[in-house]
């Protein structure tokens, strides 16, 4: 698939997206455009779908059997889910960092330059550690001790070394699932003032449980619940600001000023 | 239901709100009382007691921002917390317009003029009528009712025309008078800068409800205040 431009600013553009697992319709109708760099922030109660969406995002439930979707996410207008499209190439573009930091069990030079490698990247391979690791604001803490192995790093150095390691295969899109849970409050600062340096350059999309992260770190706030058959829905998507201090939708007002449920 | 800790608080802060808005009616209604008595002492105690108005404005001010940042208030509670922060200044002011009669009855003391009383006491009990219904809506959240009373800051205005040209004829007539009149004059203009800020009071109340963020008297010029 080609990376060319459009002439709006829509990166990814999900319609009528409805996710399934088996028989279990976990999403339903989803209509969600992204803007490129843009940080997105997905926010919603346990269970209402917000991690599967991500997931779609870059084909990752194609690694669970029973998932299978109806309607379109579309990629700079293509069709991620196309017959013709190669589902790694997809996750090269639009990468993925998880909940747990989950470097490779080797030294940090080897966690940047393994996926690279793979990749078939060809170029100067001190360089591309390099720069990726200044982007992921982690060079300066890291530079002297390269062969150190990643697992010594605390969690949010892994966490950054993690998004490093997503940069350097050259992906468009970073997705974010919960990227903080497991980091204490600093670190927590440290990846949200990281997200918005990558937003120049990157579009990010985030799952997050952590409102005020969202409100903190994000332009655009989704909120997502569940209907009576715990399918999950979007119910209002808009600008972070608007979101959290006008939002429209009483379950959204429910959900931000904490009187859900 | 939870944040029942974050409910409560407002609770208590909407009546610490309605307890400052009593102070103030209570104050201008006394300014008038002893403008008209020519209650030196009275007026002497009323404008150092403006200082009870201040502590109390000041320590709302604090407990909504320990709130703030112990509760992390979004959307309908941020918007209620931020218009407490604005409507309690405008009743701050409110007060100091109190104090600012209170000071033209001592400049005054038994000067021998004719003052517009019945028209200023008229002006005053609208002012206080809307104030007092203005705070109402505001705990309510009505934004109906408070676009309503923003409405009748028409017959203030009305009123204080009146007494402007009633004061100017009046020194006029009497050039040596000017200094006097012209300090009854400050009581009519404060007056009328206290229905305008109840105004000011009914537009976080559509705020509150609705977020929407509007000037509903566009003849407010936001001038600079007397006391």
């Amino acid at each position: 698939m080609t990376t060319q431009t459009h002439e709006n600013n829509i990166i990814i553009q999900a319609s009528d997206l409805s996710i399934y697992y088996g028989s279990f319709r976990a999403v339903k109708n989803v209509n969600l455009d992204i803007q490129r760099n843009k940080i997105t922030a997905i926010i919603g109660p346990s269970g209402c779908g917000k991690s599967t969406v991500l997931r779609a995002f870059n084909r990752m439930n194609d690694f669970v059997q029973s998932a299978h979707n109806d309607g379109k996410i579309l990629f700079h207008g293509q069709d991620i889910y196309a017959p013709e499209v190669d589902p790694v190439q997809v996750r090269q573009m639009i990468g993925m960092v998880f909940q747990k930091p989950n470097p490779f069990p080797k030294s940090i030079y080897e966690n940047i330059a393994w996926g690279a490698r793979i990749n078939g990247y060809k170029g100067n391979m001190d360089e591309l550690v390099e720069n990726t690791l200044q982007a992921a604001a982690l060079w300066d803490e890291v530079k002297d001790n390269l062969k150190k192995s990643a697992l010594a790093l605390s969690g949010g150095q892994q966490q950054r070394l993690c998004i490093a390691r997503a940069l350097a295969v050259k992906p468009e899109i970073i997705l974010m699932d919960e990227p903080c849970s497991a980091l204490d409050p600093i670190a927590t600062l440290k990846i949200e003032d990281l997200m918005r340096e990558l937003s120049v350059k990157y579009t990010i999309i985030i799952v997050t449980h952590n409102m005020q992260q969202a409100a903190r770190a994000s332009d655009r706030t989704a909120f997502f619940t569940m209907d009576e058959d715990r399918a999950g829905l979007m119910v209002e998507y808009g600008e972070t600001s608007q979101i959290f201090t006008r939002p429209q939708d009483k379950r959204t007002e429910d959900y931000i000023t904490g009187r859900f449920g | 239901m939870p944040r029942d800790t974050l409910t409560r608080q407002i609770h208590h802060l909407l009546d610490e709100v309605l307890l400052l808005g009593s102070m103030v009616e209570q104050a201008t209604l006394s300014a008038m009382d002893i403008l008209r008595q020519r209650d030196l002492k009275a007026a002497a105690i009323l404008y150092e007691n403006d200082q009870r108005i201040n502590d109390k404005r000041f320590a709302i001010e604090n407990a909504i921002l320990i709130l703030i940042a112990t509760q992390q208030p979004m959307a309908h509670d941020l918007r209620l917390l931020a218009a407490m922060l604005e409507i309690i200044t405008e009743l701050e002011r409110m007060g100091d317009y109190a104090k600012g009669i209170a000071k033209v009855t001592l400049h005054l003391k038994d000067a021998d003029i004719n003052i517009p009383n019945r028209d200023l006491e008229r002006m005053a009990n609208q002012s206080v009528n809307m104030l007092h219904r203005g705070l109402s809506a505001f705990v309510n959240e009505d934004p109906n009712e408070a676009s309503a009373i923003a409405g009748e800051d028409a017959v203030v205005d009305d009123l204080y025309i009146r007494i402007y040209r009633h004061l100017v004829e009046a020194m006029i007539a009497n050039p040596v008078t000017i200094d006097q009149y012209n300090q009854v004059m400050w009581v009519a203009h404060n007056l009328e800068r206290m229905a305008d800020r109840v105004t000011n009071i009914c537009e976080r109340t559509v705020f509150i409800a609705t977020g929407d963020m509007l000037e509903m008297d566009t003849t407010d010029d936001e001038e600079s205040d007397g006391e």
